[in-house]
């Protein structure tokens, strides 16, 4: 996908957006808080607003132009959306949802087929029922599944998890990330949470008040953001193997284990979990004895400044990871590239994002 | 003496009350929709304007409306002359009354369309165009199907007041016993000849029994567009 925004847009309210950027690739990030001029990029970007002047332009067709007089309708952009809630048609059925896009594409154009699609969504079980007895995720994944069969050029998810609970929320990004990139089809997630954004994107562009302040890495905005945000950088540490011993879970990180307390249904599983970088301190030497369940040896990779913290970013056992400390213990250290440390992270401060196994607990109607 | 409560004239006025006030109302049954879903989904230059046009007829006199209707299609209005080079003569007809009621209740109809239009969530729309519906697909397989009660509640409350229909029909239609003569002629007609009281009384608890029934329906309808999501 190769998406070329170069937009102006002034609202009677007195809010303007203004935004430019050329992006190219599968998985595209906007992010910005609420208010932020998300929404109205989406709406320009689907047809639903036209920017005051400017040009859109999605793989070398040309979506909006005020140079040209070009405006294409959304009915022909083959903009696909996916919204912060399902909006399913309500008189249609499961599969009348999941087909309303696809009959009405070209054949030549149809690049999902109705029943793998379904299939790897898992709704497949659910065609003929009504809309109405669905649950949230299950919703939601209709909701893709419709959008997805329409074979969009691109796929607009404006929000998509925010109405979701935090549990259903990472149960559902598998299935946004999976299936768009299973049928090749290219997405644009916004987002004005970072963890979302960095499970979903690559690039991203970031929205202020109608401005765009940067375009960049996912993970570097993260580290950007580090010194300002009350959580820190948040680690997302892909753990497997779960074992369990001694009311601890062991799951294996990279070449290393690491111990972390058992969930409350002492039954583990692998998945993704979150770890703040404000959650790991740093020695020198290693220390003898401590309460702190994991102590990794890690080399230090570089130095970052984030506001007033300096980013630790370390390699151990093959794996990144990011602490952050204050300048003073930095020089105190006398950290540098190459410094080699002990981090010690506490058993109780990884946080399960997702259970790999995906769908149990969204069985609930 | 025994009087039978209705006299057969009184059941022709009644079947021809029934009869103008059914082709009113599915006549103005496709172009309410579409002066619905203008206003209510449409953005365009006079919209108020159009806005007022349409709700005009609920407080003009229906006498007035009469009128103008007789102006436009009586035998030197433009209208009529047209229809004249077809051979169709509407004055003084029962299709005239079906017009007049048309005219008459077409706001009332539109208002309950656009109710059930607007509470349809816009994003369904923008659903169905990025789907890749046009204008036209996008009304007929999202908007009609989300309206529908609203189309019926309206179309009860057209029947109803179409029912009731007076000062109009009665300037384009004339009061012609069987031909043109609807419930609200027909007791016009008795209160104002003498010892026609009783007969009055009987055809308003005819028209009485209709309305409620009528508008019991539209509750009912109107109550479920409330009620749906």
């Amino acid at each position: 996908m190769e998406l070329c925004v170069q937009v102006k847009k002034t609202f009677p309210s007195g809010f303007r957006l203004a935004a430019s950027f050329m992006v190219n690739g599968p998985r595209l990030g906007i992010f910005g808080e609420s208010g932020g001029g998300k929404s109205t990029l989406i709406a320009l970007l689907s047809g639903l607003e036209q920017p005051d002047e400017g040009e859109i332009t999605l793989n070398g067709t040309t979506l909006f132009s005020s140079s040209r007089g070009i405006n294409l309708p959304p009915d022909r952009r083959r903009v696909g959306m996916v919204f912060q809630h399902a909006c399913l048609f309500p008189h249609l059925s499961v599969q009348g949802n999941l087909l309303y896009g696809w009959r009405r594409c070209r054949p030549e154009d149809r690049c999902v087929d109705p029943r793998e699609a379904a299939a790897i969504l898992k709704i497949d079980h659910l065609l003929t029922r009504s809309v109405d007895g669905l649950s949230g995720g299950e919703r939601q994944r209709v909701a893709l599944g419709r959008a997805l069969l329409a074979s969009p050029r691109l796929l607009l998810m404006d929000e998509p998890l925010s109405a979701l609970d935090d549990t259903l929320r990472f149960q559902i990004i598998p299935y946004l990330r999976g299936a768009c990139e299973t049928f090749g089809i290219p997405y644009l997630f916004i987002s004005h949470s970072l963890v979302e954004m960095r499970l979903m994107s690559e690039r991203v562009v970031v929205l202020e008040s109608g401005r765009q302040t940067s375009d960049t890495d996912v993970d570097n905005l993260a580290r950007m953001r580090m010194g300002a945000s009350p959580v820190g950088y948040i680690n997302l540490l892909n753990l497997t193997d779960p074992q369990v011993r001694d009311s601890l879970a062991s799951y294996a990180w990279g070449a290393q284990r690491l111990y972390l307390s058992a969930g409350p249904n002492g039954n583990p599983a692998a998945g993704i979990f979150e770890l703040s970088s404000k959650d790991i301190i740093l020695f020198k030497q290693h220390p003898q004895a401590i309460s702190a369940r994991n102590l990794l040896a890690c080399t230090v990779r570089g130095l970052f400044e984030s506001g007033a913290k300096v980013g630790v970013d370390l390699e151990c056992g093959g794996q990144s990871l990011v602490a952050e400390i204050v300048p003073s213990a930095a020089h105190e250290l006398e950290i540098v590239a190459g410094t080699r440390l002990y981090a010690a992270v506490k058993a109780s401060a990884f946080r399960r994002l997702s259970a790999a196994t995906g769908l149990e607990g969204d069985m609930t109607p | 003496m025994t009087m039978p409560l209705l006299t057969p004239a009184d059941i022709d006025a009644i079947r021809l009350s029934a009869q103008v006030a059914l082709t009113a109302t599915l006549l103005s049954l496709p172009f309410g929709f579409a002066v619905a879903w203008l206003l209510s989904f449409g953005s365009f230059r006079g919209k108020a304007l159009v806005e007022v046009v349409v709700n005009l007829p609920l407080t003009l006199p229906p006498v007035v409306i009469g009128y103008l209707l007789l102006l436009l299609t009586g035998r030197n209005g433009p209208v009529g002359m047209l229809l004249e080079q077809f051979g169709i003569r509407l004055i003084f007809t029962w299709q005239a009354a079906a017009v007049a009621s048309a005219v008459v209740g077409f706001p009332l109809l539109v208002r309950s369309i656009r109710i059930a239009m607007d509470a349809i969530d816009p994003h369904l729309l923008l659903a169905s165009r990025s789907l890749g519906a046009g204008r036209l697909d996008c009304a007929a397989t999202v908007i009609l199907p989300l309206s529908a009660r609203g189309l019926l509640a309206g179309s009860a409350l057209m029947f109803g007041r179409s029912l009731g229909e007076f000062g109009a029909t009665i300037i384009i239609a004339g009061n012609i016993p069987g031909t043109t003569q609807t419930m609200p002629l027909a007791i016009y007609d008795y209160v104002a000849s003498p010892g026609g009281e009783g007969a009055a009384l009987y055809l308003c608890l005819v028209a009485i029994a209709m309305s409620l029934a009528v508008l019991f329906l539209h509750e009912w309808l109107a109550g479920r567009v409330a009620g749906r999501r």
